[in-house]
């Protein structure tokens, strides 16, 4: 009774902030209420019989992904969508084509009858933390360390990615702020031929 | 006990939401927002079927689809931050150099 109360309660939550999320027209706003989708989905992955991966669902998402995100959007320093008026045909279209994924999906799922298939009660080992890290660190032992790589490849790319060089000048980590110096002048011109 | 197919249906209701955002803004931040939700939603049934199949496979894919989320922001906000400094603008119907 009080786990579908919960699912409800939580449910409710993450549909909510995620129409936010999608709606809103300050992208500060919608960082925000990402945020309150993800704990929620969070909540339903302890429900599920996965605490560890809720733990590490707020840490990593709420505390890690979408602090970057409020950290680009505050330092682009990114205003309201500017309203164009009119929504496109390709817009409408988008929206029809979403609904559509909905509701494919939802027919497939009642196709298949899974609402008939009953849970049998949670076990112990599912949820064991022990249990997870020994397949984790047996079977798929190369592919956490293939996801190491990809974390580290992901890191120099975005350094070198955000790093401040102008052209002709090579990526420098001993002086990281010489480059800012009369950096400003060039920009009314870049504004204005644009 | 709660159904699972409420969670699936829930998960499919937040990539619907997810896709929505994708293709109708333009600010590119939102997008990337709106593609968090649909991983998410994806994770949610990962789960889901973890637990309905008393496996623990979903949850591990689900521990590298959030390593994959993560890098997957860091290079695309890097991303943003340079081609804000060309543009001074993230609207992607005027970021249009690459389309045809």
């Amino acid at each position: 009774m009080i786990e579908t109360l919960v699912f409800l309660v939580f449910a409710g939550l993450a549909v909510g902030s995620a129409l936010l999320v999608v709606l809103h027209r300050n992208p500060v706003y919608s960082t925000v209420s990402l945020v309150v989708t993800l704990v929620s989905i969070a909540v339903l992955f302890v429900l599920l019989g996965a605490p560890f991966i809720g733990a590490l669902q707020v840490l990593v998402y709420t505390g890690a992904i979408v602090v970057l995100f409020l950290f680009v959007v505050m330092l682009l320093n990114i205003g309201r969508e500017e309203i164009a008026g009119e929504r496109s045909l390709l817009q409408k279209g988008a929206a029809a084509a979403g609904a559509g994924i909905f509701l494919l999906m939802g027919a497939g799922l009642l196709w298949r009858q899974t609402s008939s298939v009953t849970l049998d009660e949670l076990s112990p080992e599912l949820v064991s933390l022990r249990a997870l890290a020994g397949e984790l660190f047996a079977r798929y032992l190369l592919t956490f360390e293939l996801v190491g790589l990809l974390l580290l490849v992901a890191v120099i790319a975005a350094t070198v990615l955000a790093a401040r060089t102008r052209p002709g000048e090579r990526l420098s980590l001993d002086r990281p702020f010489a480059a800012e110096v009369d950096d400003e002048p060039s920009r009314p011109a870049a504004a204005e031929e644009r | 006990m709660v159904p699972i197919s409420w969670y699936l249906l829930l998960a499919a209701l937040l990539f619907a939401i997810g896709t929505v955002g994708a293709l109708t803004r333009r600010n590119g931040i939102t997008i990337f927002l709106s593609i968090e939700l649909m991983l998410n939603s994806v994770n949610l049934t990962l789960i889901a079927y973890s637990r309905l199949l008393g496996d623990h496979t979903g949850q591990l894919v689900v521990l590298f689809v959030l390593a994959v989320a993560a890098a997957e922001a860091a290079v695309g906000l890097a991303l943003f931050i340079a081609v804000f400094r060309h543009r001074r603008t993230i609207d992607l119907n005027r970021v249009n150099l690459l389309r045809w």
